[in-house]
């Protein structure tokens, strides 16, 4: 027994490391019931290596509160171990110097092999691991409600002009055609996810990544705003304010006939006990394209040996193919790691992991503006400021892109 | 008993008035009443009737469960403990920062009303001003002064932030209060030797129970129902209940339990609509007495 | 000892004073210097000039955000001073259950907003409230869907203000009311004088201070007015019920734009000194007669 610790304390000293019991204070928002389990199969593996977790969420407004405690947390010199981050936010806290590293775990486990470039990219600051990604949503799906479909001859569009036929046929039968739900970021993803089927995936790049002005002015632009302006025809009376998760039950209950939205809805349709394939459908919105989402933690500077190991061993079980699996399988998602055999997953979540491989290939692998994986806070606010504006109006397209451009331009 | 005809037109023209009266009020108490009204219903359906039944309908079977889960069982985060601990918290930091808030406020209301020296009203005119600034403006310069305190994300942090902007009211308060109690008697006082501190505990003291009430229901309410001081200062195991409650309340994503929510909604609100309730009258008489004669 | 009786005064206040000096006017000032920076998600501290007002000025989002506050401010607090008017005197007229109906008027103030906001939502929300519960009743024309209308959303946030503030208009009223002297009041009655010109000549001058007051604690609320309008319309539809508190709070915290945030909350803080000074002003020197 004597000889068994020393043991382990000579292999962990050579290792290079003082033992010390793994701590993690974890800011996130993921406090659904679902995802909270979610959360919780990662507590328990944290637990089940001698860690101490403790949990510190803070829900609303899709993490604005978090982020509001995270700003004064940091502060006060106060950090959090662990904080549930995404897209360029991880690089904007990196540049205020405050974020750890974690390279040595993902070298160590070989996070370059295992993750799509694209997404590798996200977790890096200056080319080292900073972070670590939980899962992939896909941002840029339509569900629909097979009975009403089939109801009306229906198949799912795979253009936007399709859709629009199709809407109008289901509005003449006094179904409404899409429900969404009439807030800010919801208008965004209907907006972003026209613009990647209308303009493919260069045009996406160009636009809500470089921000270039010619394309944010351009006729294409204009098109996608005009579709835009379409589908407002085709939503209900009541949309405004709604949550996604209400317009979902909408398309469930077959008061709406289609829904964009990420594959988050699919936990709704699946927590009413409904089946994919059979009860409802899945597709990409018109035109195609990816638009991801990436969920990830980011280590933040702590001082203490307890909370460094606490940060290394977290990433490990993040990028754990257990805690992948069982994660993406709560929450709709798809595992962010490649080599997770996708068998147990539904056919939905096979299809985009199947899309993002292809994706992955030819470069058209896009991150969701609205979701904050593309731009910063400010430009990203600025594009949505517009968008919602637009939708929620009756502004004209060709005032729409000129206010695009100025607002972007405004936000730099 | 007068009995001419004119008096009983006028009877009755009377009784039509004191009807009207009463209707419109009934009518105001109905719109007062609506929203905890529906959220009392909501609480005590099961999801199926909420989704299904009229918003303003009546429960068909009442259903408790939705409070025990909310008290003891409701996920907020990976904990599922429900409300109850972020309670106590609430208790911990409401007690305290009401108590020290009032004390600091008579003391400040007690100079500027009748010790007058040079500069005192200004120190007035700067401690009503702080009551205006919003409360965004301050966040982040009191994180980092927290930070440079060492008490970031504790409750005596907490504590702390809410005397400091509880100040503002309650010196308002009390100087409304105290100055409507005659200089003659502090001078009186003095003539008999008596000093700041004796003339304070001795006359103001005990003349100071309608504002007392006054004061701690206010700052009550505040404190209870703060969320941004209480989400931006405070850590795992300080969280005040608006911040277990948001958790509940706002997640936007899985099945919302709308009847959990409106539960959680009506425990965390309990205590201040206690207070409301049992010492109403007490505020209205304490209003009364003088404080708003500013 | 006598150095200390005399000054005890002062040592008694200055705790409070030096406190409020540093966190609210040092505070202040730490924002006025932010808001000349381009600060993003952290404060930094190198002076850029005026460009943060020249975005903000050019915000088409800040435009709505200060009318919405116009518009608010000056429903919010007329509408509540009214009611709370109108309750109090209605309260006077010797209630039996005046009781009960007080505290009925003064609870929504008890309530916070994140209590209260989904069950607002729920009432104003034209397929699930009052709307579809009239069109229930048999009134198929019937429609209230200000909460979903982006030029009628702004009422709705009225409508839900009025809600948790008149009580306590009316509160302050109904003390004023009590507090009058009942001897002259008395002797108008005996010389014949009607109610309703009691009310206008005697009754209502003598208030002056508790309108002032009223119109404080109201506009104290009406420029923090915050959640207010996330826990009911979350700002939208669009940004048609932006405040400039939500405002600047989406710049500092969702946006990450900090400078632009710390230049909005400047201009704030100048509406405020402008509304707020004057009356300090005013309330102090006639203090000093």
């Amino acid at each position: 027994m004597l000889k068994k610790t020393i043991l382990a304390a000579t292999v962990a000293l050579t290792a290079g490391a003082v033992w010390a019991e793994p701590q993690a204070e974890v800011l996130h928002w993921w406090t659904s019931g679902g995802e909270a389990k979610s959360v919780a199969v990662l507590m328990e593996e944290f637990a089940g290596r001698g860690g101490t977790w403790t949990d510190m969420p803070v829900a609303g407004g899709g993490g604005d509160a978090a982020m509001t405690a995270l700003r004064a947390r940091v502060l006060s010199g106060n950090a959090p171990t662990a904080v549930q981050l995404k897209g360029p936010a991880i690089q904007e806290w990196y540049e205020e110097g405050v974020l750890a590293n974690i390279n040595a775990v993902g070298v160590e486990q070989n996070w370059d092999e295992l993750l799509p470039t694209a997404i590798a990219d996200h977790m890096k600051c200056d080319g080292e691991y900073c972070a670590a990604p939980v899962n992939v949503h896909r941002v840029n799906w339509m569900w629909g409600n097979a009975q009403v479909l089939a109801d009306a001859g229906l198949e799912m569009p795979t253009t936007w002009a399709e859709f629009n036929a199709a809407a109008e046929k289901l509005q003449g039968m006094g179904i409404t055609p899409l429900a969404h739900g009439g807030q800010a970021w919801q208008d965004a993803t209907m907006f972003e996810s026209i613009a990647v089927g209308l303009g493919g995936a260069e045009f996406f790049q160009a636009a809500f990544v470089d921000l270039d002005e010619a394309t944010l002015t351009s006729d294409t632009m204009v098109a996608v705003f005009d579709q835009l302006r379409t589908l407002r025809g085709f939503v209900d009376d009541d949309f405004s304010g709604r949550d996604w998760n209400l317009a979902t039950a909408m398309v469930m209950n077959g008061e709406a006939a289609f829904q964009i939205m990420g594959d988050w809805a699919k936990g709704e349709f699946m927590a009413a006990g409904l089946e994919p394939g059979k009860d409802f459908l899945c597709a990409p919105t018109p035109g195609g394209g990816y638009l991801y989402n990436v969920d990830s933690f980011a280590m933040f500077s702590v001082e203490g040996d307890d909370k460094i190991a606490g940060q290394n061993l977290l990433a490990e079980l993040i990028m754990g193919e257990n805690f992948q699996e069982v994660f993406n399988l709560n929450k709709g998602s798809i595992p962010a790691r490649l080599d997770v055999a996708l068998d147990s997953f539904d056919y939905c979540a096979r299809r985009s992991g199947y899309d993002m491989d292809v994706a992955s290939g030819n470069g058209s692998l896009m991150p969701s503006y609205a979701h904050g994986m593309a731009l910063r806070g400010a430009q990203a606010g600025a594009i949505t400021d517009t968008v919602t504006a637009f939708f929620n109006s009756d502004m004209s397209s060709a005032d729409a892109v000129a206010a695009l451009a100025t607002a972007v331009k405004n936000s730099m | 008993m007068t009995d001419t005809s004119t008096q009983r037109t006028g009877d009755f023209k009377n009784a039509l008035l004191r009807a009207g009266l009463y209707a419109m009020l009934i009518l105001f108490a109905l719109y007062y009443l609506m929203p905890l009204f529906v959220m009392l219903v909501t609480s005590l359906k099961s999801l199926d009737e909420i989704r299904t039944g009229s918003l303003l309908g009546l429960p068909r079977d009442v259903d408790f469960s939705a409070w025990g889960k909310a008290w003891s069982g409701a996920c907020t985060g990976v904990q599922c403990e429900g409300l109850r601990p972020y309670f106590w918290n609430s208790v911990l930091i409401a007690v305290p920062a009401v108590l020290i808030s009032t004390f600091l406020g008579a003391m400040n209301g007690y100079v500027i009303s009748q010790w007058h020296f040079k500069g005192s009203n200004m120190i007035f005119a700067l401690l009503l001003f702080g009551c205006f600034i919003p409360f965004q403006v301050i966040l982040l310069p009191m994180a980092i002064m927290l930070g440079k305190m060492k008490i970031a994300g504790t409750i005596s942090g907490l504590i702390f932030v809410h005397v400091i902007y509880g100040l503002g009211f309650t010196t308002l308060f009390f100087r409304n209060y105290y100055i409507t109690i005659p200089v003659e008697l502090v001078k009186a006082a003095k003539v008999d030797g008596a000093g700041f501190f004796r003339i304070f505990w001795s006359i103001f003291v005990p003349l100071s129970a309608p504002i007392v009430v006054v004061t701690v229901i206010w700052q009550f309410t505040q404190i209870w129902n703060d969320f941004l001081f209480g989400v931006s200062f405070s850590q795992a195991g300080t969280q005040p209940i608006t911040v277990a409650l948001n958790n509940i309340v706002n997640s936007t994503t899985g099945v919302k339990e709308y009847n959990v929510d409106m539960a959680a909604a009506i425990i965390a609100a309990l205590p201040t609509l206690l207070v409301y309730v049992v010492a109403g009258k007490y505020f209205i008489r304490g209003l009364t007495a003088g404080s708003v004669k500013g | 000892m006598e150095w200390l009786q005399r000054h005890m005064p002062k040592m008694v206040l200055a705790p409070s004073f030096f406190a409020v000096l540093l966190f609210v006017y040092g505070f202040i000032a730490w924002t006025a210097y932010v808001s000349f920076t381009r600060s993003r998600l952290l404060p930094k501290y190198e002076i850029e000039g005026v460009i943060q007002y020249e975005r903000l000025f050019e915000s088409p989002r800040w435009e709505v955000a200060i009318t919405n506050l116009a518009i608010f401010g000056i429903l919010f607090i007329g509408i509540a001073m009214i009611l709370g008017l109108l309750l109090a005197i209605l309260l006077d007229q010797k209630i039996r259950t005046e009781g009960a109906l007080r505290t009925i008027y003064l609870y929504p103030m008890a309530l916070s907003f994140i209590v209260t906001g989904t069950a607002w939502k729920w009432i104003l929300n034209p397929g699930l409230g009052i709307e579809a519960v009239v069109k229930d009743m048999g009134w198929e024309s019937f429609e209230f869907d200000w909460l979903t209308d982006p030029d009628m959303a702004i009422y709705t946030v009225v409508i839900a203000g009025v809600w948790q503030s008149s009580g306590f208009v009316m509160a302050l009223f109904l003390a004023g009311l009590r507090s009058v002297d009942e001897e002259i009041i008395r002797a108008a009655m005996v010389d014949g004088v009607s109610t309703a010109r009691i009310y206008r000549s005697i009754i209502i001058p003598s208030m002056a201070p508790i309108f002032m007051s009223a119109l404080i604690v109201l506009s104290h609320l009406a420029i923090k007015s915050f959640d207010l309008v996330i826990a009911l319309t979350g700002g939208g539809p669009g940004y048609a019920t932006d405040l400039p508190a939500t405002y600047m709070y989406a710049m500092a915290f969702s946006r990450g734009d900090l400078g632009q945030a710390a230049s909005s909350a400047t201009v704030m803080m100048m509406v405020v000194v402008a509304i707020i000074v004057p009356y300090l002003y005013s309330e102090l020197r006639t203090r000093r007669d």
